[in-house]
This record gives C-alpha cells, sequence and structure tokens, in this order.
C-alpha cells in the first residue's frame, strides 16, 4: 500500500498553523515524531511517500531531523518493510536533503514537483546503474539486470542486494518493483 | 568611577576591536560610558554588538548615540533604539520612530533571537524583503535567496543552541566601498552567551588537547562541523552556511572569546585566524555576500 504524508500540513498541526518553513532542530524534531507516530499506525509493507510540496524552506538542522533521522532509523533499523519517497523536492530542498544523507550513508527516491525521480545520497555506481535500469522499466526480473547491462547476471547480483536492502526497491513475487511504480 | 568607551566613526567589525580594546581593562561590575557620539556610520554587526556589549557589563552601561541626525534616524530605523533602551542607560538625545517609510537598505531590523519561534519569525520576515532586493539589486539567482533564508536561520540557531542567552541578528545592504566597490548584503549575529569554547568543552567525553583554546574551538566549530552534541547529524548548519558563502563568494567571519576565524573570499586581504583579541564573551557571525557581476 502507498501511504501519503504532507509534512506542510503536520508542520502547521504540531508546531504553528502559520509557518510554510521547516526551519530549526525543534520543530523538525516535533515534527519527525509525528509523522513517526502516523507510520506507527501502518500496516507494513508499504510506501510512505513524504511530501515537501507546500513547504517553502527547509534548513539543514531541520533536514537532519525530518529526513536524516527519520531514515535512518527506518531504512537501518526499526522497519524492515517501510520504504520512503520524497516528493514535491526543489532545488534548495535538495542541497539539504543531500547534505543529511551523505552525513548519515544515506540514499532515498526523491520526486520534484515536476514528477522527475532521481536517486539522491550515497550509493556506488553500479547500484545505481542497476536503479536506473528497473526505474526505467517499473518491473524487472533479476535475470534481466543481467542481460539488458550485457553483463552474467551474477555480476548484478550485490548491486541488487544493496537496492533491496536500503529499501530503494522492492522485491516482489511479480520481480523487483521500482518505488515510484509501486502501489 | 565611570570610564567612557568611545565607539569609533565608522563602526563594523574590525573597528570594534578598539572597543573592546577600551574595555578589557574594566571589571563588569564598573560603570561604563559608550560615547557614540561622534560615530557616523555602523555596519549591522557594529549595532548588534554594541547591544551584545551592554548584555556583558554586570553594572548597566550608560550610551550616548550619535550626534548627527541621519546616522542617529538610520540606527532608529535599524531597531537599534527600540533595544538599547532596554540594555543601556541612555543618556542625551533618543530619536523616537515617525513612522516613516521603512528602511529600504534594512532587510532585517535588529530583532532579538532567544527560542527557536525567533527563528521561525525571523525566516518568516527576511523572505519577501530579500527575495526583491537580491534578484534585482545584488543580482543573485533567485534560487540564492531560498539559501540565503536557509543561511540566515542556522546561524540565529546557533543562539538557540549554543548561547544560552538572547542573541541578536540583523539584515541589512549597503554599497561596500573599501574594499569592494560594489553593493553587499550583511548578516551579522551576535551573542554574549558561553561562546563556542565553552560549548564545545560541555561535550561528555570531550578530550581537550594541551593548546585548546578559543581558536581551535573555532576551528573545530567552523571548519571541522565539531559540536558538543555526539549526534552525527550535528554541526550541519554551519557546514552548510560555509558551502554557501563559498558558492556566492561571499565572506564568513566567527568571533568568539579571543580569537576570530575567517572564510577569506578573493576580494578581501583579511586573515583567516586572528588569536590574542581582546577578551568578549559569546559568538559574533558576520555573513557578507556581494553583488554578482556580470564576467568579462
Amino acid at each position: 500500500m502507498k501511504y501519503h504524508i504532507d509534512v506542510s500540513s503536520v508542520l502547521r498541526r504540531t508546531v504553528c498553523d502559520l509557518y510554510s518553513n521547516l526551519v530549526t532542530r525543534s520543530t523538525g524534531a516535533t515534527v519527525r515524531k509525528a509523522i513517526e507516530e502516523a507510520l506507527a499506525g501502518l500496516p507494513e509493507p508499504n510506501v510512505t511517500v513524504i511530501d515537501f510540496s507546500h513547504v517553502t524552506l527547509l534548513d539543514f538542522s531541520c533536514a537532519d531531523e525530518v529526513v536524516g533521522k527519520l531514515l535512518d532509523a527506518y531504512q537501518r533499523k526499526l522497519h524492515p518493510q517501510t520504504y520512503f519517497l520524497i516528493r514535491g523536492v526543489h532545488a534548495a530542498h535538495l542541497e539539504a536533503i543531500e547534505a543529511v544523507l551523505e552525513r548519515y550513508d544515506l540514499a532515498v527516491i526523491v520526486q520534484d514537483d515536476a514528477g522527475s525521480v532521481q536517486l539522491a545520497g550515497t550509493i556506488d555506481d553500479g547500484a545505481r546503474q542497476v536503479w536506473h535500469l528497473i526505474r526505467q522499466h517499473g518491473t524487472v526480473w533479476p535475470q534481466q539486470v543481467g542481460e539488458e547491462l550485457g553483463e552474467p547476471f551474477e555480476r548484478w547480483t550485490q548491486a541488487l542486494d544493496e537496492l533491496s536492502a536500503r529499501r530503494l526497491v522492492i522485491r516482489r513475487d511479480d520481480g523487483i518493483v521500482a518505488l515510484p511504480q509501486a502501489s | 568611577m565611570t570610564t567612557v568607551i568611545s565607539v569609533p566613526p565608522s563602526l563594523d567589525d574590525q573597528t570594534f576591536e578598539n572597543v573592546l580594546e577600551q574595555l578589557v581593562p574594566i571589571p563588569p561590575d564598573e560603570k561604563v560610558l559608550v560615547d557614540a557620539r561622534h560615530t557616523r556610520w555602523s555596519s549591522p554587526y557594529g549595532l548588534t554588538a554594541l547591544l551584545t556589549l551592554a548584555q556583558s557589563r554586570a553594572e548597566r552601561a550608560a550610551f550616548t548615540g550619535p550626534e548627527t541626525e541621519e546616522t542617529a534616524s538610520y540606527w532608529q530605523r535599524a531597531g537599534f533604539y527600540e533595544h538599547a533602551e532596554g540594555l543601556f542607560e541612555m543618556h542625551g538625545h533618543v530619536p523616537r520612530p515617525r513612522g516613516a517609510a521603512a528602511e529600504s537598505n534594512v532587510l532585517l531590523e535588529i530583532t532579538p533571537v532567544a527560542k527557536s519561534d525567533d527563528v521561525h519569525d525571523v525566516v518568516e520576515r527576511i523572505q519577501a524583503k530579500a527575495q526583491a532586493i537580491l534578484v534585482n539589486e545584488l543580482n543573485l539567482d533567485p534560487m540564492a535567496t531560498m539559501r540565503f533564508a536557509m543561511t540566515l536561520s542556522e546561524v540565529c540557531q546557533n543562539i538557540v543552541e549554543h548561547a544560552q542567552t538572547t542573541g541578536w541578528v540583523a539584515v541589512q545592504t549597503y554599497r561596500y566601498r573599501q574594499r569592494l566597490g560594489r553593493r553587499v548584503v550583511v548578516i551579522a549575529v551576535c551573542d554574549a552567551g558561553i561562546g563556542f569554547r565553552r560549548s564545545l568543552e560541555s561535550a561528555q567525553g570531550r578530550k581537550l588537547s594541551d593548546r585548546w583554546d578559543d581558536a581551535m574551538a573555532l576551528e573545530d566549530a567552523v571548519i571541522r562541523g565539531v559540536s558538543r552534541f555526539r549526534d552525527p547529524g550535528r554541526g550541519q548548519g554551519l557546514a552548510g552556511v560555509r558551502r554557501y558563502v563559498g558558492k556566492w563568494e561571499g565572506k564568513l567571519s566567527v568571533r568568539s572569546g579571543t580569537a576570530r576565524i575567517a572564510i577569506v573570499p578573493s576580494w578581501d586581504d583579511d586573515v583567516a585566524l586572528v588569536e590574542n583579541l581582546s577578551a568578549f564573551p559569546g559568538a559574533q557571525v558576520q555573513i557578507t555576500i556581494p553583488e554578482r557581476v556580470a564576467q568579462r
């Protein structure tokens, strides 16, 4: 299932209904906790869209709280069946988010207002290449990766495992699915 | 006995050191009179640092403002007197608001910062005005406005997170004839709090080297992104500020205790690290972003 969390609505509901900027560490911590509460009630597996479309400004400290700590906890430790897609990201948002991802050695799929999707964060070139292929097709079989990239499938096993372990693709009975296509 | 501290005719981050040199020999519980009668101009750093100076005194300091009407009026419109009256014992003429049009060079009047809500307020207020001035007058990319507000937010948060007291922020534009001959936008954030060295010393389990001092604390915090918190995400704010300043050929200087560190662009000849300055509490930050000129 795919779920949607509008960060701006969370900000206005939990901090101040006049704010449109996601700034300061304490604001970020409050918003993250509210998101975590919402996530706690969701069945797994799920793809959760964290939507920044209505957030005007995201500073580094808030990005650390809302994106860094959230992904770090969910991708690495607590909830292996929760997948995240960051949506509504403009260039200044992305700068703050990428700085945070680098700091935590994380990667995540981000989508801008126009719908363009990219893999942000730290990930090796092989895994990135495989992700692009899966993204292009929507769903692939593991053998297909080897066929399309021109080398034996085993060459790409590690990359597929990494993408899966980092919750950047979903392994399902019907193949390996890119996040934006998952439902 | 009251000691008179003379404020130089032109007050900025460099000449404020003259004020501090006069102040150092005087114990905090002795009366001082800060005499700005002959001051003709001040940067936002100068104005916010004067308020910080008042906070650093145990005995309430006295203050006399600029004699020239133009300067006094500008300081009034920049918000200086509104806060100075609560901190200093005011002598002489104190200009009052006249309901005149807002000062166009002042992007953000001097504003107190103590808590997270204050930072939200600063960022909300700066955005509309900054967009018009940074893009139309300083020829910066529209996206630079967003990053400018991010930078402002991060430096203000240093007060909330580390100072343990109220600090001050101001943002102005002016023509920087002395070194650049171009317009600049300047953010000044000053506080009289515990400063970088004591903040980092408060980190649990932190081992201090033999040469540990204000300069090393500034190097750790500003250059290496060290924070008193062990959390891996800490220290990113100043790193983001450094990136922003680098991208727009700006200058960042941070003074704390007896040292000052600077990220110096090619248009400036400041030194990167100055030690053995006159001791002054807290942290004083200045960010200068110059007008963009067409490449030839």
